[in-house]
């Protein structure tokens, strides 16, 4: 739909220090591809929001700080100048309009004709699939269907990029599965400039071309999801994505000697060694890398999450057969793909 | 048993309250309606007295109700966008201000009224002029309204909304108009509501603020007692219900929520909703 007028988005040199002194970002350059959907990952405080904000026009970056659209330098313009759709947290729905009213504010304030505005709105419902909601009120519909309209409303005035903050949050982990699938297949239909706040990092996976990992207000990594996930560029990035397990050791002439056995690594230099849960195999005693013992076994459904006490410090986290029962204080052999092993 | 006659107990306890509070209203009514009151009932019912006020009296009426809308007037322009800026303000410059707000309801009419006249009571063309009871009013009345607009701002949250008005593309004036305005609706009528039946009723300070010319109801009331039948002034009760008790209804109607009802007989439960979703486009 909007595929033509996709536009780049580009922060230089904007950091953030709000009026109590803290620094909410350090000084960020950032380039957004235009059509891409662009994921800012990060704990509460890390600076994503700010960031999204800044972009949105709801804060201004620090003296030197330049918010790009296009190339054209909109760092002094409000965001009701900055034509772009923006989904909040909690919807900012209007209480005193209908759905249909909320869909149409947009079109209202840059006073487009009566027939094309009604058009647009049921073009609009249409796309989100919520026709039959229009006349209700916003106390009258519920949780999933407020995002929607939200949607909807942020949509309808052609924006020329979307900025979500942390839209799935409010709502339960059911819904939230859907409508993530939901909001996937639009951005893809859209291919619409799109940044997506979230702290939910399997938000982040299935929703973003790449993904910005935040902490602190620095950026900790930026790159494609898999990128992310497999190579992952500190070890925040490693702890906050994911599970991972570490052990601590050194190369020795066999491989990497640690607490509970040895792995296959050979390059010397390294003190630590990490790998994914879904990199380690349960096997019999003589092929098996590491031995250690079960000190938690967590049935969750499709599998069964094991911590097992190698001797390092944490416990490692494994994940086994959901039919396979593991008695807690039973020794348990593992072997890890070598394709898994990782090092910062 | 033993419920059914405590309950009875407590039925009988609060009619007789009601009683209690009610008779004397009951009775001026009736003394305003009588021919003698002195004599009773016996002596016959009469519109005289009422009549007899609304020619003397009808300039007090008249002149109250454009003071109560004037006032009403002024604190719509001033009470809600103070209210308004008080809120986004938010500091503690702002929790300051709202205290000193209240001041002139803390402080006796008697002494704000004294000390208007003390300073403004030279100036004989304001000193004369309804306007000078008006200014006294709404320095009464203004922080009731700024306070419901208040407390109503307090439970939405107005920086996400205007946000969200802005982000598609309402500037200052459409955010406070469209957005901003209609969802303190709500505290507005209340205010207006207390803003209106407080001027209407204002005693106090009217008492020392007025003229000859410039009398309000209740200083006609007190005049009335003060000096003329007790029939007279209790027939000028009565025109004050009249016209206080149907604006109080009208009020009370404006200001009922708003789709509560609408939200029962229509609303699915929240849940069930969310269950039937279609999950894919």
């Amino acid at each position: 739909m909007n595929s033509d007028r996709a536009i780049s988005i580009c922060l230089q040199g904007c950091s953030k220090t709000f009026l109590d002194g803290t620094r909410a970002l350090e000084p960020l350059n950032l380039e957004i591809v235009a059509g891409e959907t662009l994921v800012l990952l990060g704990p509460s405080g890390c600076g994503k929001t700010t960031t999204l904000r800044m972009i949105a026009g709801l804060e201004h970056p620090d003296a030197g700080g330049t918010v790009l659209f296009d190339g054209e330098d909109v760092t002094a313009l409000g965001i009701e100048e900055r034509n772009i759709g923006m989904v909040f947290q909690s919807y900012a729905l209007f209480p005193n309009m209908t759905v249909a009213e909320n869909v149409a504010y947009g079109l209202r304030i840059q006073k487009m004709r009566k027939p094309q505005m009604q058009e647009r709105v049921r073009e609009m419902l249409a796309m989100m699939r919520i026709e039959a909601l229009a006349e209700r009120r916003i106390d009258q519909i519920s949780g999933g269907q407020r995002q929607r309209v939200a949607l909807a409303r942020a949509l309808a005035v052609r924006p020329r990029a979307l900025l979500l903050d942390e839209p799935l949050t409010a709502l339960d982990a059911q819904l939230r599965d859907v409508l993530r699938v939901e909001i996937s297949q639009l951005l893809h239909d859209l291919k619409m400039t799109t940044v997506y706040v979230t702290h939910d990092q399997a938000e982040a996976m299935a929703l973003g071309d790449r993904i910005m990992v935040m902490s602190h207000g620095r950026v900790e990594q930026l790159g494609a999801p898999r990128e992310i996930y497999h190579q992952p560029a500190s070890a925040f990035v490693a702890g906050f994505v994911g599970s991972m397990n570490r052990l601590r050791g050194r190369v020795g002439t066999d491989g990497f000697d640690c607490a509970g056995g040895r792995l296959s690594w050979h390059t010397p230099g390294v003190e630590e060694i990490l790998f994914r849960p879904e990199d380690v195999r349960i096997v019999e005693a003589p092929v098996a890398d590491l031995t250690g013992r079960v000190t938690a076994s967590v049935f969750l459904g499709e599998r069964t999450q094991l911590l097992v006490d190698v001797g390092d410090a944490a416990p490692l986290v494994v994940f086994a057969d959901a039919r396979k029962a593991h008695r807690v204080g039973e020794t348990l052999h593992m072997q890890v793909d070598p394709c898994g092993l990782l090092t910062l | 048993m033993f419920r059914k006659s405590l309950f009875v107990a407590q039925l009988c306890l609060t009619l007789l309250v009601c009683l209690f509070l009610i008779v004397p209203m009951l009775l001026s009514v009736l003394a305003g309606l009588t021919e003698n009151y002195f004599v009773g009932l016996s002596s016959g019912l009469t519109f005289r007295w009422v009549i007899q006020v609304w020619q003397d009296y009808s300039d007090t009426i008249f002149r109250s109700v454009w003071i109560a809308l004037a006032c009403l007037a002024v604190n719509l322009v001033l009470g809600v966008p103070a209210a308004y800026a008080l809120r986004r303000a938010n500091n503690r410059w702002a929790r300051a201000f709202e205290e000193l707000l209240v001041l002139p309801i803390a402080v006796p009419g008697l002494a704000t009224a004294l000390a208007l006249i003390a300073a403004y009571g030279g100036w004989s063309a304001l000193r004369t002029s309804w306007l000078f009871i008006l200014i006294g009013h709404v320095l009464f009345t203004l922080p009731f309204m700024v306070r419901s607009v208040l407390a109503v701002l307090g439970s939405i949250d107005l920086e996400t909304l205007e946000e969200g008005a802005a982000s598609l593309g309402a500037r200052f004036m459409q955010r406070f108009f469209h957005v901003v305005l209609p969802n303190c609706r709500e505290g507005i009528l209340t205010g207006a509501l207390m803003v209106l039946t407080l001027s209407m009723g204002e005693f106090n300070m009217t008492w020392l603020l007025h003229t000859p010319f410039t009398k309000t109801l209740p200083v006609g009331l007190a005049d009335a007692y003060a000096s003329l039948r007790l029939e007279i002034g209790s027939a000028y009760t009565l025109l004050f219900f009249l016209m206080i008790v149907p604006l109080l209804l009208a009020m009370q109607f404006l200001a009922r929520p708003r789709g509560k009802s609408r939200n029962a007989a229509t609303g699915k439960p929240e849940s069930q909703s969310i269950i039937k979703e279609p999950v894919t486009p």
